[in-house]
C-alpha cells in the first residue's frame, strides 16, 4: 500500500518535471511559429501595407475575394501543382530503382551509397545555380551535348523560355531530391522480410512478377511516408523556382508569388491572404492525408 | 544453357552500366561546378570537360568583389547558435517525450510534428513583424532565432525517436536513488545520447546552412547575407553578363565542407533521416 502510495507520488513528481523540461520548447515554438501565424492570418483579413502596419484597416473577406480572381494567383497554383505532382513522380520511380540497385550485391556498393548522398547535401541554391550554369542557352553544357549527339538542332533557352522553364526547375528537383526517396525506399527494403524472395526464387517466379507482386507491396508504407514527406516539402517550394527564374510569371510557385506581394510589393495585407490560403491548402492536403491513413490502418 | 550465360553476362552488364548510369547522373553536376570554377572568363564560354591547367583566380576574386568570407562567417554563426539552443532544448523536451508518461504527450508531439510541416511562407509576415518590434531587421539574431522554426520541431522529434530506444533500466537504478529527471538527463542520457546528437546537429546544420527565404527576407545589407542569399544575388556588370567562374567557386567552396561532413557521417546521416521519417 505505502509503496503503490509512493509509486504515485514519484509518478507526479516525474510529470512536473516532464513539463518543466517541456516548458522551453513550447514556449520558443509559441513565439517563433505559434505567433507569427496567427498574425500573419489576422493581416490577411487587413489592408496593411508594410511599410506602415499600424494604420491597417480591417476589410473582411476582400483580400481573399481579390485573390480567387486574380489569374496570376491560379497561374502560381497551377505551377506548384504541376511542379509537386511531376517531380515527387519522377523521384519515387528514379529513388525506387536506385534503391533497388542499391540493395543488390556489387563491389563498390558503399561508394556509390555515398555519392548519391552528394546531391542531397548541396544547398539548394547552389543547385539551382549549378543547373542554371549548365542550362545556359548559349555556353551551357547540356545544350552542347544535345546538339553533339544530335537530339537537338538549335539551342534551347532552358530556363529562359516560358515552354521548359518549368520542365527545367522540374529536372533539378528531381536530382537533388531523388537521393532522399533512394534513401527512404532503400531502408525501407532492407526491412523487407527474406523468406519471401527465397520462396518465390526457388518456384521460379519471374523477377519483374516478385517485384509487382511481392516488393511493391511490402513496401508501399515506407513509399507513402516518402512520398507524402516529398509532397509537403514540393507544395511549398521557393528556392528552387526563385534563384532559377526569379517573380517570372510562367513558372512562379505560391510561395513565390506571396513574397512577392508581401516584400516586393509591400502588400502585407493582401499577401498574408495568400500566405495563409497556402496554410490552408498544405494543412487541408495533412488533414486528409492522416485520415486516410487512419482508414487504411482499420481495414 | 549457353543461351542461359549468355543472358546473364547481359543482365550483369546492364546492371553495371545501370549503376555507372547512377554515379554520374549524381556526381556529374558537381563536377562541372568544380570544372567550371578552374576556368578563365574566356575558356568557360567552351565547353571542355578536363582542365589541363587550373585557373584558381575566381577563388580569390569570389573573396575580393563581395563580402564572401563575412558572408561565411555569418552563415557558420547562425547555424552554429540556432543548432546548439534547439539541441539544448531538445535533449530536455525528447527526455519528457521519449521517458515519462504523462497525458497530452501524443497531442503535443503531433503539434510538434505539424510545426515541422509549416511552410515557411506562412509565418513570414508575422515573423517579419516580430523581427522588426524586436529591432533585429538586418541582424543576424534575427535568423538564429527564426530558424528556430525548423531545427526546433527536427530536433526533438528525432532526439525523441532516439530517447525511446535505450533500456529501460538505465534511469531506473538512478530513480531508485532518488536522483532527479535533472540529475538523471544530464549524467545518464547526455553521454549515452553523444552519437544521437551529433547526427541531429548535423542534419539542423545543414538545414540551417541552406536556409533561404528567411534569410532573403530578414537582411538586406550585402554584409549581413548568408551564403546562400550571396550566392544567389551574386550579380556581374549587367544583368547578362552573370560572373559565372565566381558563382561555380563560391558554390564549391561552400559544398566542399558539407559533402566532406555528409561522407564522414554517412551512416548516423542516414540513419537520422530514417528515424526522423520512417518512424513518423
Amino acid at each position: 500500500m505505502t509503496s503503490l502510495h509512493q509509486k504515485s507520488h514519484l509518478h507526479k513528481k516525474r510529470v512536473r518535471w516532464a513539463w518543466i523540461f517541456l516548458a522551453p520548447v513550447v514556449l520558443v515554438l509559441a513565439l517563433v511559429a505559434g505567433w507569427p501565424l496567427l498574425k500573419t492570418m489576422a493581416y490577411g483579413f487587413t489592408d496593411a501595407s508594410l511599410i506602415d502596419p499600424e494604420s491597417a484597416q480591417f476589410v473582411g473577406l476582400d483580400n481573399f475575394a481579390f485573390l480567387l480572381q486574380d489569374p496570376y494567383w491560379w497561374s502560381a497554383v497551377w505551377n506548384t501543382v504541376v511542379f509537386a505532382l511531376s517531380s515527387v513522380l519522377l523521384e519515387t520511380v528514379l529513388g525506387l530503382i536506385i534503391a533497388l540497385a542499391l540493395n543488390a550485391q556489387f563491389r563498390g556498393r558503399g561508394g556509390l551509397r555515398a555519392a548519391i548522398l552528394i546531391p542531397w547535401a548541396i544547398p539548394t541554391v547552389v543547385s539551382a545555380q549549378m543547373w542554371n550554369w549548365m542550362f545556359n542557352d548559349v555556353f551551357g553544357v547540356i545544350n552542347h551535348l544535345l546538339l553533339d549527339v544530335g537530339l537537338i538542332q538549335a539551342p534551347i533557352a532552358w530556363t529562359a523560355s516560358p515552354d521548359t522553364a518549368l520542365l527545367s526547375i522540374i529536372l533539378v528537383d528531381v536530382w537533388k531530391t531523388t537521393p532522399f526517396m533512394a534513401l527512404l525506399l532503400l531502408a525501407g527494403l532492407q526491412m523487407l522480410p527474406r523468406e519471401c524472395y527465397e520462396s518465390a526464387r526457388v518456384d521460379g517466379v519471374h523477377p519483374l512478377k516478385v517485384f509487382f507482386k511481392v516488393t511493391l507491396p511490402l513496401l508501399k508504407p515506407a513509399l507513402t511516408v516518402a512520398i507524402i514527406f516529398r509532397l509537403l516539402d514540393a507544395l511549398r517550394v521557393f528556392d528552387l523556382v526563385y534563384v532559377m527564374s526569379g517573380n517570372n510569371r510562367s513558372t512562379m510557385s505560391m510561395s513565390v508569388y506571396a513574397r512577392q506581394q508581401l516584400i516586393d510589393f509591400g502588400g502585407l495585407g493582401f499577401g498574408s491572404a495568400a500566405a495563409t490560403l497556402i496554410f490552408a491548402i498544405i494543412a487541408l492536403f495533412t488533414v486528409v492525408y492522416l485520415m486516410a491513413a487512419r482508414v487504411g490502418r482499420e481495414n | 544453357m549457353n543461351v542461359k550465360r549468355m543472358k546473364k553476362i547481359i543482365v550483369r552488364i546492364a546492371f553495371y552500366l545501370l549503376l555507372v548510369v547512377i554515379g554520374m547522373y549524381t556526381v556529374f553536376p558537381f563536377y562541372w561546378a568544380i570544372v567550371s570554377s578552374l576556368k578563365t572568363g574566356s575558356a568557360l564560354f567552351e565547353v571542355e570537360y578536363w582542365i589541363s591547367q587550373p585557373y584558381w583566380q575566381n577563388y580569390v576574386s569570389v573573396f575580393q568583389e563581395q563580402p564572401f568570407g563575412r558572408n561565411i562567417l555569418n552563415s557558420l554563426f547562425v547555424a552554429v547558435s540556432t543548432v546548439a539552443l534547439s539541441l539544448v532544448l531538445a535533449l530536455a523536451a525528447a527526455y519528457a517525450i521519449g521517458r515519462i508518461q504523462f497525458r497530452g504527450r501524443m497531442l503535443l508531439l503531433f503539434v510538434i510534428l505539424g510545426v515541422s510541416m509549416f511552410p515557411q511562407i506562412a509565418v513570414l509576415s508575422g515573423m517579419f513583424e516580430l523581427i522588426n518590434s524586436l529591432g533585429l531587421y538586418n541582424n543576424l539574431l534575427a535568423l538564429s532565432f527564426s530558424y528556430l522554426i525548423f531545427t526546433l520541431p527536427f530536433t526533438v522529434w528525432v532526439l525523441t525517436t532516439f530517447m525511446r530506444e535505450l533500456p529501460k533500466e538505465l534511469e531506473e537504478a538512478a530513480i531508485v536513488d532518488g536522483a532527479t529527471p535533472f540529475t538523471i538527463v544530464t549524467q545518464v542520457f547526455l553521454p549515452l545520447m553523444g552519437p544521437a546528437l551529433v547526427t541531429t546537429g548535423l542534419l539542423a546544420f545543414i538545414a540551417a546552412w541552406n536556409e533561404f527565404l528567411f534569410a532573403l527576407t530578414f537582411t538586406l545589407s550585402s554584409e549581413m547575407r548568408t551564403v546562400p542569399v550571396a550566392i544567389a544575388l551574386t550579380s556581374g556588370a549587367s544583368a547578362h553578363e552573370l560572373p559565372w567562374g565566381n558563382i561555380m567557386a563560391a558554390s564549391v567552396i561552400v559544398t566542399v565542407p558539407l559533402i566532406i561532413l555528409v561522407l564522414v557521417f554517412q551512416r548516423r546521416i542516414v540513419s537520422g533521416l530514417t528515424a526522423g521519417a520512417v518512424k513518423g
